[in-house]
């Protein structure tokens, strides 16, 4: 599968001067004829987003290799409503699932687990969760708290979600400071909507 | 580096080297005395850190299987991670904030000044703080503290600027940015801090005092010390007349060996220090090494946190700059009349991908029943039980909590916050007090120089030594604690008491 990494640019940051690569690549954007697994979940940036200007393509495309597309989708619908981010676009969700999606690969129980989950989620939906309103998806994932399924695909969130490069950017942050000098010079106390503390608060940096 | 013989039994065995067991490491060598570390992480080195949190934490965190019980919400929500330490070499000072702050005088005396508490276990330490002020004015210089010998503070970020803004609106006196073993400029052969905003993940430029390129390298330039990462202690042995001999552990292969000694220290965290207490159990000591008492593993305590995030209506850009950038000490004395006993420190923190947030620190203390014990359903993959790590929240500790919030929340209004957060605690980095020093026998599992109460050559070398804790974050008492001990350790040694 071939791997386009996503490398922001200067210009997508609004409210930040950080203009150096960001070295994760951890979102695999696939050419559609090269997919072939048990489910591929697709879809396109919304053209003019902070990440429609930072990927090659507004298409991105996720292989499964264990859950079915439904399975992934319906994980994706769940997350959404566990962390629900207007501003984040579901490739950042389709992280979690083919996260989950590996776990579910190295683990014929977890591959049971995540696969009952769906299947509970769904029937409490009436037949298909992803299209409940997100009113009936909150009560129905609400109900959930506290099952093996609920804090396997919470916990995975935390990173599959957060944790990359589209996140990042779209929330602001720049994430390795190191490779930039960190920010001795680059505005670690830039703020100016508040006074400067006294200097026997809050000495002068050492500048050599 | 010194390379110790399995069979000599002269050395010194360390196990840990985190702030108590690295510390003690280089103290001894420096006095000529021969010491194997045993420590059970690899060594990392400020190039292979990374500034990544969770690349980083898989890189540092200690994630061998632990279970939990109690009511504290830790073990709902982080039930397999009770504590966020670190398994690595320099062990949880690699990941430390660096926040440097003595114990105030009450504090040893906790029993005395409290009270009886109900449902806790206080007792007053079998040392003062006057005793140990010589030790802290030692490891202030050694560990490079700002606002001490001559160090100046570190400047502030945009988080303090936030916190100072609005602690002062509040009235609050004492506002800074903090004790810091982090160098605001060069000192002792390492660089100033560069406002990597990656602290807890391991300091990369090395202004970050840890003994993994401090204590340690300075120990292998003695030719006494023979570290060995990646060497997992599964219990510590005993000879008939009921004094430690020697260790077994794992190597790096995963090959089991034994390392005879003449003393051995534990210093594995407040968890795997009880723990492995415990794992040694024998006919002549059924209930586990040094526990005559019952003591080992009781009393554990963590400092509660009260987190309190906020969001501004401007960008703060709260990921910039030191992660503990700034102090109010005024909430950290005794003030029974806030509705609970001790007091707490409020430190800003940045953590995550996430808004501005405080980290409150407040002072607890162990209930005899909040303890480590061996949970002999679940083994480790060398077989051993893993420990659980039982919690119940004291009714100070959830008074003290609330009072904290309210403080936190108050000072991010006053500094114009348009929202505030309350965070439920997260797993602890700071645990405490599972084999407390005591001065009487049956009241602690070792005495005022941590030395077992039942076996003379066995000590206890780091947290785990507490007798209660206090507000202040603890690495710099165990650190204080350590290089006393090695004093008494080379005394004993050349007294052939040991």
């Amino acid at each position: 599968m071939r791997t386009i990494p996503i490398a922001p640019v200067a210009s997508a940051f609004s409210d930040c001067e950080e203009s150096g690569i960001v070295p994760k690549q951890n979102l695999p954007l696939a050419r559609r004829e090269f997919l072939k697994g048990s489910g591929i979940l697709m879809g396109t940036l919304a053209a003019g987003s902070v990440l429609a200007g930072l990927a090659p393509s507004t298409v991105w495309a996720v292989e499964l290799k264990t859950l079915s597309q439904a399975e992934g989708e319906t994980l994706m619908a769940m997350a959404r409503t566990i962390y629900p981010h207007k501003k984040l676009p579901d490739a950042v969700y389709a992280i979690l699932a083919k996260d989950l999606d590996g776990a579910a690969s190295g683990s014929a129980d977890t591959a049971n687990m995540l696969r009952e989950g769906v299947s509970n989620l769904n029937s409490m939906a009436g037949g298909n969760f992803k299209k409940a309103s997100d009113a009936k998806k909150l009560a129905i994932v609400k109900g959930l708290e506290g099952s093996t399924f609920f804090g396997a695909v919470r916990g995975q969130c935390v990173t599959s979600v957060y944790n990359n490069d589209m996140a990042f950017a779209v929330f602001g942050f720049p994430g390795s400071a190191w490779e930039k000098g960190g920010y001795i010079t680059r505005g670690f106390q830039d703020l100016k909507w508040l006074p400067a503390p006294p200097k026997s608060a809050s000495p002068s940096a050492y500048m050599g | 580096m010194a390379s110790i013989a399995f069979n000599d039994d002269s050395a010194v065995v360390i196990i840990g080297s985190g702030a108590g067991g690295g510390t003690l490491a280089n103290e001894l060598c420096q006095k000529g005395i021969k010491v194997v570390v045993l420590e059970a992480g690899a060594r990392q080195s400020p190039q292979s850190f990374v500034n990544d949190e969770w690349k980083s934490f898989g890189q540092l965190a200690w994630l061998d299987p632990r279970t939990t019980s109690g009511t504290w919400r830790v073990a709902k929500d982080f039930s397999g991670l009770p504590a966020w330490i670190c398994k690595t070499v320099g062990g949880s000072t690699t990941h430390w904030a660096g926040a440097s702050l003595r114990l105030q005088e009450h504090e040893f005396r906790a029993k005395t000044v409290y009270g009886d508490i109900k449902g806790a276990n206080l007792l007053d330490w079998p040392i003062t703080l006057s005793e140990l002020e010589p030790y802290y004015a030692k490891a202030e210089n050694k560990m490079g503290v700002t606002r001490t010998n001559g160090i100046p503070g570190l400047p502030g970020n945009n988080n303090f600027k936030v916190m100072y803004a609005g602690a002062k609106k509040m009235g609050y006196k004492e506002v800074h940015t903090g004790n810091m073993a982090i160098n605001s400029q060069p000192r002792d052969g390492r660089g100033r801090c560069m406002q990597l905003g990656f602290c807890f993940q391991g300091c990369k430029s090395g202004a970050k005092w840890s003994t993994l390129y401090t204590e340690i390298p300075k120990a292998e330039a003695t030719g006494n010390l023979d570290l060995r990462p990646e060497s997992h202690v599964t219990r510590i042995e005993h000879n008939d007349k009921g004094l430690v001999s020697g260790v077994v552990y794992f190597d790096k292969d995963g090959k089991e060996q034994r390392q005879k000694a003449r003393v051995v220290c534990v210093a594995g965290n407040s968890i795997e220090t009880p723990r492995l207490l415990l794992l040694s159990a024998s006919n002549m000591f059924a209930d586990g090494l040094a526990n005559s008492s019952g003591q080992v593993g009781r009393n554990y305590m963590r400092h509660m946190t009260g987190s309190v995030y906020a969001a501004f209506k401007d960008p703060v850009h709260m990921y910039r700059g030191t992660t503990m950038a700034g102090i109010i000490r005024d909430e950290s004395f005794h003030n029974p009349k806030r509705g609970f006993v001790g007091g707490y420190e409020m430190e800003t923190l940045s953590l995550g991908l996430a808004f501005m947030p405080a980290f409150l620190d407040p002072g607890a203390w162990g209930a005899e029943t909040n303890r480590i014990t061996l949970n002999t359903n679940v083994k480790d993959k060398w077989g051993s039980p893993v420990p659980n790590v039982h919690f119940d929240d004291h009714e100070n500790d959830i008074v003290m909590r609330n009072h904290a919030f309210t403080q936190g929340e108050r000072i991010y209004q006053a500094a114009g916050a348009i929202k505030t957060y309350r965070t439920p605690p997260y797993p602890s980095t700071h645990n405490l007090g599972t084999c407390r020093i005591s001065a009487n026998a049956r009241d602690g599992v070792a005495n005022k120089w941590g030395q077992t109460h039942d076996i003379p050559n066995l000590f206890i070398s780091d947290g785990s030594q507490f007798t209660t804790g206090g507000a202040e974050n603890p690495t710099l008492t165990i650190v204080s604690l350590a290089i006393r001990q090695a004093d008494y350790i080379a005394k004993q040694m050349t007294e052939r008491a040991i």
